[in-house]
């Protein structure tokens, strides 16, 4: 019986390559995680997928939307571990979160801001460990990541909940709720890297939600792939403590952050969260030798000036240099920033053109089909390296990590 | 000479304190309070009911004694002779009543059953059928941990968490907040009152009224930031809840004034009362006055000492929101 991804629960456009749009939960019948799918299942359900991302170019990106039924009432204990980065404090059970900048002091029987943390009886545990709510095979280039194996496949999964509330989030129903509010499945380290080598899928992407609160379930099926020979990638706003950073980001092969503004008043007022530990976070990747690639959605009247582009690139080329790869996103109305519009096309290619000026070498423009700015041009002779069309990698000319025509190194993950 | 300059000032001043009096006469004096009008009438009342042998000789609240605070409690409130005729003040023949109780704080902390019990028997006795009323909170097996029986159907008195029937899928905003809202509330009930504890919280200073409002959303976690000002006052002008809210009855028979919001014996204490009113506001700044009182007793600082003052207190009562006044000299605080 053929598996179809579930086109009939509706379309979201991919808006924010932060968070980019999930195409099936796990819950819904295109689920990867239901059951091991044979051969034939598997060719007529890419089939599928290949059809959706041929159409999302011109429609939108299938996604499924929650049923909302009464959620089944889930076993809590199968997913309960000890959290691995907090710390006890003295007086009423309480404890100091250290995952991520916000440090919320937790008090017995309550949540982090996060809402996948509990303080039970001065014991901080996570509560979505192995509970995965949303699964799919995405191509790589959906998260975005352009410079790390073009034209491969990421089995992409999430777990509810986040460290921030960023008004435009697209996928605010399961990074915005509470891991119980949803429905998942018990889906071990060992399975996801099982399940990743039976689709042929070379990496495992932690997308979708926030996977910084998620760090242990991370780390463990990071090191599960990497075992099975699968490679992990994550796809985060940055919005962590250095230790945490080091010791769970240390386990990806690529990283992509979610740049969402240059202003400390965008990411208090907008974001619920703060610009300066994400530049650290950048900082330190780059001191730890991790790809990384940046995201920054551009919301109308909300960080679109051109002075906040020009600050951008100029700090990027300052503090990680002038090869990490930007990636201008165009932003849909969703969540809480329903009222304000998509952002055009000109402000998008004029943010580039100032990174351009500014010296960046690779600047993209995302969620924008069809739009040169999407691919790869070599910095030096300026041929075009690597094209895509959507999500999909039609031409792929880099060779051993430089351009053929000039042999100008290009940065990046290029070969399995 | 104009109609307008008939009117002279002496008539002017007669016709407002006739409309004033039949304003206190309706039994609006919560909304004059809410407006912050001046003088006597505008005072908010919150009643404290206490009975010092409200466990008798044990360490369980005596239902008969309990529902007779109670009555004490709501007849001073609303200036009743009997209860019968108090609760057909407030609800009606045909209205479906949320009792939206606390069962976060575990056994010691929780909802007291037995004042949610004498609540559901008076409103039976206002006319109130059974099966129109519904016990509720945020999560079933908590609820049933402090000893709630979760019952769906039937002609008993429903009672079960929203875990059980799920939040609306459509967000609601208002100011700061954009949330789920539990489907009890929205399609289950046309009549809210509110049954808190009277709490000391590590993040919001006090929990009682207003934050007990965090058990209807689907995403709490969110507002707790910024001791969750203006968070909780943001919440509560929210129409679903706004419109619907029509008392506060605070479980004050244990109270805790250190450590909340959970349960620990060392920071908790029997105080036997009840605290009930019809502004939420009011009754917040008077259940903070208590536990401040009750900390200095205990030789601890202040919460504004500790970094921790309920904030969001002024915040409900500010231009913005006008959900109730903590202005002390506009809350008439009457102790029975």
């Amino acid at each position: 019986m053929a598996r179809e991804l579930d086109a009939r629960e509706g379309v979201k456009v991919p808006a924010d390559g932060g968070v980019e749009g999930r195409s099936a939960a796990v819950r819904g019948e295109g689920s990867p995680l239901l059951s091991p799918l044979d051969r034939r299942a598997f060719l007529q359900c890419a089939l599928a997928s290949g059809a959706a991302l041929g159409i999302c170019e011109f429609a939108r990106f299938p996604v499924a939307i929650p049923a909302w039924a009464a959620p089944q009432k889930q076993d809590d204990s199968r997913f309960t571990v000890e959290a691995k980065f907090y710390q006890k404090l003295p007086n009423n059970k309480k404890i100091k979160c250290k995952l991520c900048p916000r440090e919320c002091t937790v008090g017995d029987r309550e949540r982090g801001y996060c809402g996948v943390r509990e303080n039970r009886g001065g014991t901080y545990y996570t509560l979505v460990h192995s509970r995965v709510c949303a699964a799919h095979i995405d191509p790589i280039e959906k998260k975005p990541l352009f410079h790390y194996l073009p034209g491969t496949l990421a089995f992409s999964l999430a777990t509810a909940g986040c460290n921030v509330n960023c008004k435009f989030c697209q996928n605010w129903d399961i990074s915005q709720v509470r891991p119980e509010q949803v429905p998942a499945e018990y889906v071990p380290p060992q399975r996801i890297a099982a399940l990743a080598k039976q689709y042929n899928c070379p990496t495992i992407a932690y997308t979708y939600s926030e996977p910084v609160i998620f760090s242990e379930y991370l780390m463990d099926a990071a090191d599960a792939g990497h075992e099975a020979g699968v490679r992990s990638v994550v796809v985060s706003n940055g919005y962590i403590q250095e230790e945490a950073l080091k010791t769970a980001y240390g386990k990806m092969d690529a990283v992509k952050i979610d740049l969402k503004a240059f202003t400390e008043s965008y990411y208090k007022d907008v974001v619920v969260g703060e610009l300066k530990p994400v530049l650290n976070s950048l900082v330190t990747l780059r001191k730890m030798n991790k790809w990384t690639e940046i995201v920054y959605l551009m919301v109308p009247t909300l960080n679109d000036s051109e002075a906040e582009f020009r600050g951008l690139a100029q700090w990027v080329k300052t503090n990680l240099g002038v090869d990490v790869p930007v990636h201008f996103t165009q932003f849909h109305p969703e969540y809480l920033l329903k009222n304000l519009p998509i952002t055009p096309v000109s402000t998008l290619e004029r943010a580039k053109a100032i990174a351009d000026a500014e010296g960046l070498h690779y600047v993209y423009i995302g969620n924008v089909p069809g739009h040169p700015a999407q691919n790869t041009y070599c910095p030096k002779c300026h041929r075009m390296l690597v094209e895509r069309v959507g999500f999909t990698a039609s031409q792929m000319l880099i060779r051993k990590g430089s351009c053929p025509f000039c042999q100008h190194p290009i940065p990046g993950v290029w070969h399995a | 000479m104009s109609a307008m300059s008939s009117t002279s000032r002496r008539d002017f001043l007669k016709k407002c304190l006739t409309g004033a009096a039949v304003l206190r006469a309706s039994g609006r004096v919560e909304l004059l309070a809410a407006a912050e009008q001046g003088g006597a009438l505008a005072k908010s009342r919150v009643v404290i009911a206490r009975d010092a042998t409200l466990r008798g000789v044990g360490t369980t609240v005596d239902s008969r004694r309990m529902l007779s605070l109670l009555d004490r409690a709501m007849q001073a409130l609303l200036d009743c002779d009997n209860p019968s005729e108090t609760w057909t003040k407030l609800v009606r023949p045909g209205e479906m009543v949320g009792l939206k109780v606390n069962a976060l704080g575990g056994r010691g902390l929780s909802s007291n059953l037995q004042l949610v019990e004498a609540i559901c028997e008076r409103l039976q006795e206002a006319g109130i059928k059974a099966s129109d009323i519904v016990v509720w909170d945020r999560d079933s097996d908590e609820m049933e941990h402090v000893g709630f029986h979760v019952s769906m159907g039937g002609n008993r008195v429903q009672c079960c968490g929203t875990d059980r029937v799920d939040y609306e899928q459509e967000l609601v905003t208002h100011g700061s907040v954009g949330s789920r809202l539990s489907k009890i509330l929205t399609q289950r009930c046309n009549v809210l009152i509110n049954i808190p504890v009277l709490k000391d919280h590590d993040g919001a200073g006090v929990t009682i009224a207003l934050k007990n409002m965090y058990g209807v959303i689907h995403n709490p976690n969110k507002y707790h930031p910024n001791g969750c000002n203006p968070y909780i006052a943001d919440l509560n002008m929210l129409p679903e809840i706004r419109s619907r809210m029509r008392l506060t009855i605070c479980d004050a028979t244990t109270a805790c004034f250190e450590g909340g919001p959970g349960y620990k014996p060392e920071y908790s204490w029997k105080n036997n009362s009840v605290i009930v009113s019809q502004d939420p506001v009011a009754l917040d700044y008077t259940g903070w006055q208590i536990i401040e009182r009750k900390r200095a007793e205990k030789g601890l600082t202040t919460l504004e000492g500790d970094k921790r003052a309920p904030h969001y207190i002024a915040t409900a009562a500010d231009a913005q929101h006008r959900l109730g006044t903590n202005d002390p000299r506009r809350i008439a605080v009457v102790e029975v």
